[in-house]
């Protein structure tokens, strides 16, 4: 004990300074003094330790008396200052002090230390769910077992004692009344770390059926032990307990969250398999369908192109070797990987992005988007300009994107494309002073002199001469459109 | 806590100082992540060490009787010497600010119906009144709001001696949920510190900044080490600089600074002019505040310059329009251009979230068509897993069909006059500015709740979740407060699920307008922004590392 405090003393930089305490709330005085009896009365059951810190925190009593100090001097350090006083006679206190910092207004500097030294942790057999492990505190427990007969605590001092960190058994709640009472208080208390404690009690020492029926009708202690069986990882019986009640929806994502650690593709894709057939809402149905056959499709695709690699046959497989496998990615970037490796493939193969866009429903504008970033990727120009050309029934073709051509050229760019590329599509952006913006930022010399040409604006035009090279065929165009309209 | 995380790391692979080190202490937060890597520790501290070391472990603020049978269960329980809490409920931040630092107060109350935050922070509330005095009015809207009222009213009957005899500080106490308000951490903060936290997060008042814009002062320094750690500074009123622009308009912070330097290089050129002895003697008197202020000016300028390219980005450009488009009622009932475009490009999901859940709260709910269409996108392109942060995202409501067919929010926006025309940035008449027109509404009802009093607001009130509600402490004669006139009243607003800078800088606004007539202290689960709290509320989808 006094090598943790004088460790913690350095551990603080503890500084001295003024302080000056208030006095604590009346109940916790009150409080000690009848630790204090308590001590004195097991002075002689309880064998000598080495100081009295040790003993008084036997008791299973208060130890900490706690002691507030302000300090409304300005300190170098901002961080907080605390130091524990030994000297002080029962058991540790702590003060603290907060530097007060430049602000509006003076009522700043606050801050409360308090330190409550308990030894024993809420007697631990009534925690342990899986009999008994052999460690060392269980040695100290005849002690807490001492005082189990020794008071009588009802339910709601009981609670009471726990939420001040006190020793205080369950066991003696045995008929199922007690224990509700019990559960109630505690949960009037809203103090959810001794609800949980004794939920765990009750979860131990109740048939589940009747605990699910009294929980029922408690929804606080209800949530509590949903919380806490999912923090645990008590799968089984948070199924069972979601079942009971009823709440179909939550039994399903509870038990698809599972899949999550599941590492094996093989029994994931088993496991997302017998998920589909969970009471999701209707949305959520057709998105885990769609997610176990999206996986399926992965580890076909990932078999045939693993040994497509290998094998170095495929030539883009070669020139481009896969930089991950394509198992657990999103739909999306599934699509990515098949229009960049398997762009042609007819729509019957499980790999070939039509047949991807159709199992999916992938729309129109999220497909072009992915299509065209792949092929742009590969500089695939030729697939770039198919993906946009339509032909109408007379034979014309045409230019139409979903997304706009201006995202088109954007995409197009940040995939270098040359010039000639883009100013095609440049061109086809419809908004003129979008296009113009586009044309000037990525130097599609052409299209602004055309624009600048079709609204007839020689000032404009004029000016960008200067931007263009000199002697170069822009040039002499813009000369001659300017010598043209001065005819017009 | 993230600190303590930092210093088990270190403490893992067993290369402490040797000898001197007998003890060890874990200082934690009750998490059960956390009792795994103090496993880790201990298991690998064990072995083989020739002087046996001890450890022990600090809960704070409460001990956990999770944990330690969590502890148990692996094991190692028994390694602990002393197992103790650190009942540490409220930090103090700032002069006027404090927080409980527990990130997932809002995951627990909202989304697991844990209260568990709530009696923290009405364990947090007595203490303050211990030492403040008693609170004589509390105010308060929503359903934890209620709880905690509640409990205090609970913790005070059952401890009868507890009235002490301290002059209070407090006014009055305002509680306000989190959920009462979901818009304002959603959006983007425009003010100083807002934007910091946005861009590069504050953690416990310190914040990690890319180094390159911090050139080393020195030039012998600059050959050997070339800036490749975050540079790390630590932000708060202490500093007179950044208490001057913290709490601005980032647009009005350029003028500020610009004026500091010709100031403090006006006051450095002043050595030419000293003439006597006594004259250098009280010049260079000043040398060391001078410096101080020069660094600390060199260091906000860096920081400027920072957010700068972000702020003046296409896509901040963008986004913030998205944004105030919504908060102003424009387009909220369809499908956003922008957002699908952010899908289709990948953008982070975090930002795509703010923004459907923007959409979502300033339409009272999305159309089931648009909602199923964003959840689709979201789903397709960033994996279906995220099917279940959706699910999250809806029970905290921030995320949901709408069920009533009417949207109230165009009504709160009226009645609050949450979205402001006339923003004036550099010299703010209105707190709206913290977000560059949209005034927060947890602030907004704050301020009407001091003049003229929420009964003029009933009917937007019920609008809103949860109850609102008065109580009165009763005060011994002797302490009732005779006010002096013009004396200012303090308020204690307490932010149940946390809060943001912009708000807290809206608070100080009001704080400090001259006719204000009442002064604001923030107290708060946690300080937030739109994509740490999201981010909270987000399935880990992650196995542990452990």
């Amino acid at each position: 004990m006094s090598r943790a405090r004088a460790d913690e003393e350095e551990y603080w930089h503890s500084s001295k300074f003024r302080a000056f305490t208030f006095d604590d709330e009346d109940d916790e005085l009150s409080q000690l003094k009848e630790s204090k009896r308590a001590v004195n009365s097991l002075r002689d059951i309880v064998d000598d330790d080495d100081d009295d810190l040790e003993r008084v925190s036997w008791s299973g009593e208060p130890v900490g008396s706690i002691s507030w100090s302000i300090k409304e001097t300005a300190s170098s350090s901002t961080s907080s200052l605390e130091s524990r006083d030994s000297s002080l006679q029962k058991g540790s206190s702590s003060y603290a002090a907060f530097p007060k910092q430049v602000s509006s207004y003076s009522l700043s500097s606050l801050f409360k230390g308090f330190l409550c030294v308990t030894q024993f942790c809420l007697s631990l057999s009534a925690l342990s769910d899986t009999g008994v492990k052999n460690y060392a505190p269980e040695l100290r427990r005849p002690k807490a077992e001492y005082k189990d007969y020794n008071n009588d605590w009802s339910p709601k001092d009981t609670v009471r004692r726990m939420q001040r960190g006190k020793v205080c058994s369950l066991e003696r709640f045995r008929s199922l009344q007690d224990k509700l009472v019990l559960l109630d208080e505690a949960v009037a208390g809203h103090d959810g770390n001794i609800i949980t404690a004794v939920l765990i009690f009750l979860k131990r020492t109740l048939r589940r059926e009747i605990l699910f029926r009294e929980l029922e009708v408690r929804q606080v202690a209800l949530c509590h032990l949903i919380h806490f069986l999912k923090e645990t990882g008590e799968q089984k019986l948070l199924l069972d307990l979601l079942r009971f009640l009823d709440r179909t929806e939550e039994v399903a994502l509870s038990q698809y969250r599972e899949h999550l650690n599941i590492q094996d593709v093989e029994k994931r894709r088993e496991f997302l398999k017998g998920c589909i057939g969970l009471p999701f809402s209707a949305e959520d149905t057709s998105h885990i369908q769609d997610h176990y056959t999206l996986l399926e499709r992965q580890i076909i695709i990932e078999a045939n192109d693993q040994h497509l690699e290998t094998a170095g046959q495929s030539e883009i497989f070669r020139k481009y070797p896969r930089k991950a496998s394509i198992l657990n990615m999103p739909l999306v970037t599934t699509l990515f990987y098949s229009c960049f490796y398997h762009y042609t493939e007819a729509e019957g193969t499980f790999s070939s992005p039509t047949n991807l866009k159709k199992t999916f429903k992938i729309p129109d504008k999220q497909y072009v988007l992915t299509a065209l970033a792949a092929r742009a990727k590969l500089r695939a120009w030729d697939d770039v300009d198919a993906l946009f050309t339509t032909k109408n029934w007379l034979g014309y073709t045409k230019k139409k994107a979903p997304i706009g051509f201006h995202r088109v050229v954007e995409i197009l760019q940040r995939n270098s494309a040359p010039v000639q590329v883009l100013q095609e599509y440049v061109r086809l952006v419809e908004d003129v002073e979008t296009r113009l913006n586009l044309a000037t930022k990525y130097k599609c010399h052409d299209v602004v002199i055309e624009t600048y040409r079709d609204l007839k604006d020689r000032i404009q035009l004029t000016a960008y001469k200067c931007k263009v090279e000199r002697g170069s065929a822009e040039e002499e165009k813009i000369n001659s459109i300017l010598s043209n309209t001065v005819r017009n | 806590q993230e600190h303590e995380v930092e210093k088990m790391f270190t403490l893992k692979p067993g290369r402490l100082p040797q000898a001197d080190v007998k003890n060890i202490i874990f200082f934690v937060r009750p998490k059960l992540e956390l009792m795994d890597i103090i496993t880790d520790n201990v298991l690998r501290e064990d072995r083989g060490r020739s002087p046996q070391r001890d450890f022990h472990i600090l809960f704070v603020p409460r001990r956990s009787l999770l944990c330690e049978q969590w502890l148990k269960e692996q094991g190692v329980l028994g390694s602990f010497i002393h197992r103790e809490q650190y009942s540490l409920d409220l930090i103090p931040f700032d002069g006027d600010l404090l927080s409980m630092e527990s990130e997932s107060a809002f995951k627990e109350c909202y989304l697991e119906s844990d209260q568990t935050s709530l009696y923290h922070a009405a364990k947090g509330l007595m203490t303050l009144q211990a030492l403040y005095g008693t609170i004589p009015q509390i105010f308060g809207k929503g359903e934890c709001a209620r709880h905690v009222a509640n409990m205090m009213i609970r913790m005070k009957r059952e401890f009868p001696g507890s009235q002490n005899s301290i002059f209070p500080v407090f006014d009055t106490l305002l509680l306000l949920d989190r959920n009462v308000d979901l818009l304002t951490p959603l959006a983007t903060q425009l003010t100083y510190e807002g934007l910091i936290d946005e861009i590069y997060g504050i953690q416990n008042t310190y914040v990690k900044l890319p180094p390159e814009k911090f050139a080393p002062k020195k030039q012998g320094e600059g050959g050997k080490d070339l800036p490749t750690e975050p540079k790390k500074l630590q932000l708060n009123s202490a500093e007179e600089l950044y208490a001057e622009i913290r709490d601005k308009n980032f647009n009005a912070v350029g003028s500020v600074l610009s004026k500091k330097a010709k100031i403090i290089s006006a006051a450095f050129e002043e050595r030419h002019h000293a003439k006597t002895v006594g004259e250098i003697k009280q010049f260079v008197s000043q040398l060391p505040h001078m410096q101080a202020a020069r660094s600390s000016l060199a260091n906000h300028t860096s920081i400027a310059e920072l957010i700068k390219d972000i702020t003046t980005s296409e896509d901040f450009f963008d986004n913030l329009t998205v944004e105030q488009e919504f908060m102003s009622g424009i387009d909220t009932d369809k499908v956003n251009n922008y957002i699908e475009d952010c899908i289709a490009q990948k953008h982070p999901l975090i930002k795509i979230l703010r923004l459907v859940c923007l959409q979502s709260v300033c339409n009272s709910g999305l159309k089931q068509k648009v909602l199923d269409h964003y959840k689709r996108e979201i789903l397709q392109t960033y994996g279906y897993e995220h099917i279940l942060t959706l699910n999250n995202l809806e029970k905290a409501g921030l995320l949901k069909p709408q069920t009533s067919g009417r949207n109230n929010y165009p009504t709160i926006r009226k009645t609050l006059r949450l979205w402001m025309d006339d923003v004036n940035e550099q010299n703010p008449n209105d707190i709206s500015y913290v977000y560059s027109g949209y005034a927060p509404l947890s602030v907004r009802l704050a301020q009407l709740l001091a003049r003229p009093g929420w009964r003029s607001i009933e009917e937007v009130l019920k609008m809103l979740p949860g109850p609102h509600f008065e109580e009165r402490q009763q005060l011994p004669t002797g302490l009732q407060k005779k006010r002096q006139h013009g004396e200012n009243r303090v308020t204690l607003v307490f932010f149940l699920g946390g809060v943001t800078y912009a708000e807290i800088a809206a608070l100080r606004f009001l704080s400090q307008m001259e006719d204000g007539g009442t002064e604001y202290v923030i107290a708060t689960t946690k300080l937030i922004n739109g994509t740490s709290w999201i981010k909270s509320l987000m399935e880990k989808l992650e196995p542990a590392p452990f």
